[in-house]
């Protein structure tokens, strides 16, 4: 991995403006970030600061987790308590974060394969549980960080890196697995959707129980030149023509193909309300 | 129970109910496990008590989860642990490495079984004793405390935790099956429990630097939501906390994990030692193992032997220079342990040929008789 983040680190791109809008949620000092130039990630991050900022989330009471990946390294990047975990357990982990200081809004930023592939399960557990938090997920379709693999949102027929014939495994459709699991709050936006992309964070980060927001986002390095959907720019433009708006569909509709013009439904699938998981239990350990 | 988080009283009970307790004595607020055997009273006996002491109890879906969840809430602000058993143990190891990188104070009791893998759920054995030094890949130093006793697994987990803050690292207690399930008088003085405190900052956020280590080796914690807004990461990292990804920095890291151990074994090493004043001859043991070890050594003693006992109550770090010393004075050392030979490699290395050192090994699943470890002193003689 150290190989790849100083490749990676050689071509980081310029900082455009001294000063970023929601600098005071970000470690300046760690700035320019390290990944690729027409990567989603940047803006991915900057909705979420906003989005703490239109909240007026204190500072001190935000703890971001993070996995292992290109999206991983997102924890890094906030000037909050920031914890870059292993691997898959970004989820556990906030959980105990959450059950041990009921007072910090926790937020879980992580990329598709550490949250869906090694971590699966924990989504599905934290979810089944209503744990108060707000997962947000950018999906690009692949493994980033280790070179473009294919992973359990890849479409099928997508080329990565391990599956050199196209990638003849059925993906996952986000939006349906979290809702079935059952998360409160289920969205889906592109890279291109910067102000809805804030608005459902604003809506998630407010609400009381497992949140979660997929945020398709442009790998050009990983996936998209390697299939059909160019540079960032020409990915984000795909976006916008390629996504319809269908806010409380059914998620099960929501699959992705890998056909650079097939039609993907975002929106807000589900927004619900349930006892939290430290709710139910406070209920039950009162009545004791 | 007693909605008192120190049950101060004489009461009767088994292992793995004294390790929970002596956790709520130390501290612990949080709980995160997953059920296997021999540990189940563990977790059973923390879904009771956490709520009556106003701390959490939470089942996770899996030993990666727990461990996950135990770091999440050592850094939510609370004294942490988990339970397993070896399957859950091996599961934990990814993991225990990231509580060592990110120098996170827990505890986690690993009441061991039969192994390896499945192997035998619900009787005793020592196996993952070498696991619980290298276990997770890479260096780091390790903390390891062996209870022979119900009273011990309270007492030892009330230390492990003091250790596990004092020095900011993941310390394992190291039972098994018979100790956790054996059932015998422990009593509990609250007036004897101490309890080390977490190690906060004392400069403002701005001069904090998370991993600066004071002259102990030791840095400080801020817990989340008290304004330091540290960053936590499994990477190398500089003082600051933040990712750097050099031989000098994995230097500077690494080898303080190492050292804080390593330089501080004075305060950490502990090992009682029964007749070794004129003894010939040494029995090495640890754990339930060393119960059967005692009958051997009185044994001996009636028929003469010059016997002695060295009883380890940290294995982690190995007590090196003291068992150097112990070697050059006797005619071998006997180590019975319920494995097929692990720490007396430890035992044999820090010997340095000075003398025999011979194990009485055990496969697991039952526990040596008495006579087997006479034979092997005899032997020596
Ligand atoms: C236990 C473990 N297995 C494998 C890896 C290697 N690894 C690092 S990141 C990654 C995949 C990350 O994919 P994703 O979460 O989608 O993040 P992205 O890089 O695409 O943002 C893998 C397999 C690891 N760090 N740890
Ligand atoms: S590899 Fe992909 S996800 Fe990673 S930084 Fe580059 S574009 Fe972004
Ligand atoms: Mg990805």
């Amino acid at each position: 991995m150290t190989t790849e983040l100083k490749q990676k680190e050689e071509v980081k791109p310029e900082l455009t403006s001294a000063e970023h809008p929601a600098t005071k949620y970000l470690r300046e000092e760690r700035l320019p970030h390290i990944w690729c130039s027409g990567c989603g990630l940047g803006s991915a991050v900057t909705s979420l600061t906003n989005a703490y900022e239109k909240l007026e989330i204190p500072i001190d009471d935000i703890g971001v987790v993070s996995g292992i990946g290109c999206t991983g390294r997102a924890a890094g990047y906030f000037e909050t308590d920031s914890y870059h975990t292993t691997h898959g357990r970004a989820i556990p982990f906030a959980t105990g974060l959450k059950l041990s200081n009921p007072e910090m809004n926790v937020t879980v930023f992580s990329g598709d394969g550490d949250l869906f592939a090694i971590g699966g399960n924990h989504f599905i557990h934290a979810a089944r549980r209503n744990v108060d938090m707000t997962v947000i997920c950018v999906n690009n379709y692949n493994f980033g960080m280790t070179g473009g693999q294919f992973g359990p949102t890849t479409p099928q027929g997508a080329t990565a890196t391990t599956s050199p014939y196209g990638n003849y495994e059925d993906p996952f459709n986000l939006p349906d697995l979290a809702a079935s699991a059952g998360a409160i709050y289920v969205a889906r936006w592109t890279s291109v959707h910067a102000r809805r992309i804030q608005q459902a964070m604003e809506e998630a980060l407010s609400k009381r129980g497992f949140s979660f927001v997929e945020i398709l986002s442009p790998c050009p390095t990983g996936y998209g030149r390697k299939n059909d959907l160019g540079e960032g720019i020409d990915e984000l433009k795909s976006y916008q023509d390629r996504t319809v708006i269908k806010h409380g569909s059914d998620p099960g509709d929501a699959e992705i193909e890998r056909d650079p013009e097939a039609e993907i439904v975002v929106g807000k699938f589900v927004e619900d309300d349930r006892p939290t998981y430290c709710d139910v239990a406070d209920d039950y350990l009162q009545g004791q | 129970m007693s909605d008192e988080a120190i049950m101060t009283g004489k009461h009767f009970m088994n292992g793995d109910e004294a390790c929970a307790e002596g956790a709520l004595a130390a501290g612990c607020r949080f709980f995160a496990g997953y059920p296997i055997t021999p540990q189940s009273e563990i977790a059973e006996r923390m879904s009771k008590r956490m709520p009556e002491v106003g701390g959490r109890f939470i089942q996770m879906e899996d030993e990666l989860s727990s461990i996950a969840a135990v770091l999440g809430g050592s850094w939510g602000g609370s004294r942490a642990m988990t339970a397993t058993s070896g399957p859950g143990f091996s599961l934990m190891m990814e993991n225990i490495g990231l509580g060592m990188m990110t120098e996170t104070p827990c505890v986690i009791a690993n009441i061991q079984r039969g192994s390896p893998s499945t192997g035998l759920p619900t009787a005793v054995g020592q196996g993952d004793m070498m696991q619980a030094q290298w276990g997770s890949h890479g260096d780091y130093g390790v903390i390891a405390y062996a209870p022979t006793s119900p009273q011990e697994m309270f007492d030892f987990t009330v230390k492990a935790f003091n250790k596990a803050e004092q020095y900011m690292m993941p310390v394992f207690v190291m039972a098994d099956e018979k100790i956790g399930h054996m059932r015998e008088r422990v009593e509990i003085d609250e007036s004897k429990v101490e309890i080390y405190p977490r190690r906060k900052p004392e400069v403002d956020p701005d001069e904090f630097k998370p991993y600066e280590p004071d002259d102990d080796l030791v840095p400080r914690m801020a817990s989340a939501g008290e304004g330091y807004r540290v960053h936590v990461t499994g990477l190398t990292h500089n003082q600051q906390g933040y990712p750097q990804l050099d031989v000098e920095t994995q230097q500077e890291k690494v080898g303080r994990l190492v050292d804080k151990v390593d330089k501080n074994k004075d305060d950490i090493v502990e090992l009682d030692t029964i007749g070794i004043e004129d003894a010939e001859v040494l029995i090495v043991s640890y754990g339930m193992a060393f119960r059967t070890a005692m009958g051997a050594y009185k044994q001996a003693r009636e028929k003469g032997i010059k016997a002695g006992i060295v009883r380890l109550v940290t294995v982690w770090p190995f007590p090196e220079d003291e068992i150097k010393e112990f070697s050059k004075q006797v005619k071998g050392i006997v180590v019975p342990e319920i494995n097929l030979g692990q720490m007396v490699r430890e035992v044999e290395r820090a010997s340095a040929g000075n003398t025999e050192v011979k194990l009485v090994p055990h496969p697991g699943g039952g526990l040596h008789e008495p006579e087997q470890i006479l034979e092997s002193l005899e032997a020596l003689l």
